[in-house]
């Protein structure tokens, strides 16, 4: 479905060059979830960046059910790719309503029959109609991570591009928003990519799993084999240690990578 | 542990934000004490674990209205003192480090500059000996080559290595209490834990008291001894760290259970569900009928 | 239950109620809440009184003004304040008092033009500047300094002195010199907002620039400059007098505030009413225009919530 190769990204020139990305290659099959999990600096929101076309100064190849995209993204690429953003603050336009956020994407590709959509996809992600012409103002975190992925959904892609979607929420709503994911996957057969700092929502949210460390992947995992430590990298084993929480003799052991 | 010998009480405070939309109360009637150990805050936002720190320093905006029996610091009331009192008493008795170090440090001044002037409010000394102690407290931050961090300006520092310089700071006045607001939240996991492991060194060698804010109860349940567990205002329970597994309080419970795990299934995580009874006290959680 | 509340109490909980049932309502309950908090400034509130007043006095000159603007009348020259001429007449025995009030048409019409001219350009040229970046962003940001590098009376003086002496080339001078800040002013804010997971979610949808900057930038942008426009109303009701006064703005005999000082200014010592009461026109309408500017910021600039 979704098929990255030797994906490199130079920010800068001279001294402020930072090569962001080496030599990414991952592959992820139709209706599966893909996991990039790394510290800040690790390139993994770079990766995803890449494949929503946010970002256009990549080196290597994308390929999307086999055909490799150009720099410049098409409509239908838009169609079958959206994205979810991390800071639910900020990714709705203030000064619309969420009627006019889900029904501008309807009016972009001309798909007509937005009233319907918009109910429909509102409904899908658990938000009645009373939330329909409200401001973002008017809503808690939670609410705000719905719309965006309504928004998202509206389009009806299949690949879904996930950067950091709870990390900004406590974590009550997190599990909300992770079931809601879930859910929403099985009903319409999503594909996903998850990117995350955190271990366990990406062990709980994923089928396979790569490990980032300052642009490079380090490896790639199953989740079965995150579960029963079977890797081979110390970086991998820090990071699992690390998220286990606070433990003083641990931490004494820990390398720079 | 042992019956340590008490720093900080607190009794009954309340903290008031009036709003065009009427009063919010953002703190409702807690108390607890502390003693030379480290007590957690955990709640979600808005649960008022930051106000509570800030409104024992009295650093809350001068429109929030503070209520209280007893704030009492080493059997000082902090209730009774002067604004000029409480900044000795800031710094010097209790510390505060913040969330973001890049907001906390003065951009335009010095690493080093700003160690010694927050030693220097406190004491009297001269600058070689400032500048000495404040070398030997980047050395015990873990910074590898104080001499020359010293120079930095902050914004040549990481985001670890600013929170690292941040407790320098907070500490070289020798403060009996520190408050750490989410110190730690906004970096990588292996950073956040080599941070609070050099908190805990210090605050163990020095024995003094930490309050540790923060909206992560697993990492507050295997850092502090004891737990206070805040929702909308309140205090929903306070334990200890080793037995927060075995709480009985459903919100505990519900927040613990929500958590995904790496060792979980992908099932459906439980969710909590907010009972309004837990904000009000005077129906108790346990009913009559039992 | 809704016998209850009053008419009254009941339409407010329509405006703030926070289940709007549609897109109207949810733009009215915002636009009554601005209104609330706009009220709870008085001075801002007077502004508003005055400028009001300004249009009232404009529309209905002809019912207000006891006499003709223009007609003059030498045998009743330099007549002091009187009941008959509220604010005395001038060197030609023009009533100053009708003159004022036919005068506030010509500044409506100058401020209003310059508005309309000089806002759409600078929001327009910042909004594109700062969107795209790079070559285009040089090449206008480029042409907008060298706007910004002439004092802007002189830089007008210059355009009327090729253009023609006149009240329409004045205001085409005026705007000619207005939009340099709100280009600059446009462009900063874009290139906070371009940055916004927003911008970048509607990208992503496929959205087109033209959208993206008239849908989505813009509004954001209009409402800093909105108050902008509305304190740099005050300068420009002075820019244009200050021509008048030169001579280079409205021409004798049409009543223009700035040209009726000007002419005023030989008699200042023994027949001060000719040129005090012009005089305190500009200043109490440029007044009023800061005021509500000021009153504007705090209901549009969510920058300046503390």
């Amino acid at each position: 479905m979704l098929r990255v190769k030797d994906l490199n990204v130079i920010f800068g020139h001279g001294s402020a060059r930072n090569h962001a990305v080496k030599n990414v290659s991952f592959s992820v099959n139709r209706g599966e979830r893909f996991g990039l999990v790394g510290e800040s600096g690790s390139g993994k929101s770079t990766v995803l960046n890449c494949i929503s076309g946010l970002l256009d100064n990549w080196q290597g190849t994308i390929e999307i059910d086999g055909q490799p995209l150009s720099r410049k993204r098409t409509l239908s690429f838009c169609r079958n790719v959206q994205m979810v953003f991390q800071d639910p603050y900020g990714s709705l336009h203030p000064r619309h309503t969420i009627d006019r956020t889900l029904k501008e994407p309807v009016a972009i590709h001309k798909l007509g029959d937005g009233n319907r959509r918009v109910q429909q996809v509102l409904e899908e992600v658990g938000l009645g109609p009373q939330f329909r012409y409200r401001y973002p103002h008017q809503l808690s975190g939670g609410q705000r991570q719905r719309v965006a992925i309504a928004r998202a959904l509206i389009l009806e892609p299949e690949i879904i591009l996930l950067d950091e979607p709870t990390s900004a929420l406590d974590v009550s709503i997190q599990a909300e928003v992770l079931n809601l994911l879930a859910d929403i996957r099985q009903k319409r057969n999503l594909t996903y990519v998850l990117v995350s700092h955190d271990l366990a929502v990406v062990s709980h949210m994923c089928d396979t799993i790569s490990v980032m460390n300052r642009g490079e992947t380090v490896e790639i995992i199953s989740r079965k084999q995150l579960q029963e430590s079977d890797f081979s990298h110390h970086y991998t084993r820090q990071l699992l240690v690390a998220s286990k929480g606070y433990d003083r003799a641990a931490i004494d052991l820990f390398q720079d990578f | 542990m042992n019956d340590p010998e008490t720093l900080l009480t607190v009794h009954n405070l309340s903290v008031v934000f009036p709003s065009l939309k009427g009063d919010v109360q953002a703190v409702n009637n807690i108390s607890f004490s502390l003693g030379k150990e480290k007590i957690g805050i955990v709640g979600e936002s808005g649960s008022g674990k930051s106000v509570t720190g800030r409104a024992i320093l009295r650093l809350l905006p001068p429109y929030a209205r503070i209520q209280a029996d007893t704030i009492s610091y080493k059997d000082k009331n902090l209730l009774s003192f002067s604004e000029k009192e409480m900044r000795r008493i800031r710094g010097m008795e209790i510390s505060m480090v913040m969330q973001d170090p890049k907001y906390s440090l003065n951009p335009v001044r010095t690493v080093g500059e700003q160690i010694i002037e927050a030693y220097a409010i406190h004491r009297k000394v001269s600058k070689r000996e400032a500048k000495q102690r404040a070398i030997a407290m980047l050395e015990a931050v873990r910074i590898r080559n104080p001499q020359q961090v010293y120079k930095l300006y902050p914004h040549e520092v990481s985001g670890g290595m600013g929170q690292r310089i941040m407790i320098a700071m907070m500490l070289i006045p020798e403060p009996s209490l520190l408050i750490a607001d989410e110190p730690t939240s906004a970096l990588d996991v292996t950073v956040q834990l080599q941070i609070l492991a050099i908190l805990d060194d210090l605050v163990t060698r020095r024995g003094m008291g930490l309050i540790f804010i923060s909206h992560d109860l697993e990492l507050v349940a295997s850092f502090c001894d004891r737990i206070i567990i805040m929702y909308g205002g309140r205090i929903m329970e306070i334990v200890d760290a080793d037995r927060l597994h075995m709480s009985g309080h459903p919100y505990t419970r519900g927040l613990l259970n929500c958590l995904p795990k790496i060792a979980g299934t992908q099932e459906k995580l439980p969710t909590l569900v907010r009972e309004e009874s837990w904000l009000h006290p005077a129906t108790p959680t346990i009913s009559i009928g039992n | 239950m809704h016998d209850n509340y009053s008419g009254n109490q009941t339409r407010k909980q329509w405006l703030l109620t926070d289940t709007p049932a549609s897109a109207f309502q949810a733009s009215l309950g915002r636009a009554y809440l601005g209104f609330l908090e706009f009220g709870r400034n008085r001075l801002a509130v007077l502004g508003l009184l005055i400028i009001t007043g300004l249009v009232v006095v404009a529309v209905f000159a002809p019912q207000i003004a006891p006499f003709d603007p223009i007609e003059t009348n030498l045998t009743n020259r330099l007549q002091p304040l009187s009941v008959h001429h509220f604010f005395g007449t001038d060197e030609v025995g023009r009533d100053i008092f009708s003159r004022i009030v036919w005068g506030s048409r010509l500044t409506l019409y100058v401020i209003g033009l310059v508005a309309i001219i000089a806002a759409p350009v600078g929001i327009l040229i910042g909004t594109v500047s700062g969107y795209f970046g790079g070559f285009i962003d040089t090449v206008l940001m480029r042409i907008t300094d060298i706007f910004l590098a002439f004092p802007k009376l002189i830089l007008a003086l210059a355009f009327v002195a090729a253009l023609g002496p006149g009240i329409e080339n004045a205001i085409i001078a005026i705007s000619i010199t207005s939009w340099p800040p709100y280009a600059r002013i446009a462009r900063a804010e874009t290139i906070t907002i371009r940055n916004s997971d927003f911008i970048k979610a509607i990208r992503l949808q496929g959205a087109g620039p033209i959208r993206i900057i008239s849908g989505h930038i813009m509004p954001l942008c209009i409402s800093s400059l909105i108050v902008r426009v509305t304190l740099d109303m005050a300068g420009i009701i002075l820019t244009a007098a200050g021509l008048g006064f030169l001579g280079l703005g409205a021409q004798p005999p049409s009543p223009e505030w700035g040209a009726m000082t000007s002419s005023g200014r030989a008699y200042i010592l023994d027949h001060w009413w000719l040129i005090t009461m012009p005089g305190t026109a500009i200043f109490i309408v440029s007044l009023a225009f800061n005021l509500l500017g000021d009153g504007l910021r705090e209901v549009l600039d969510p920058k300046s919530d503390s």
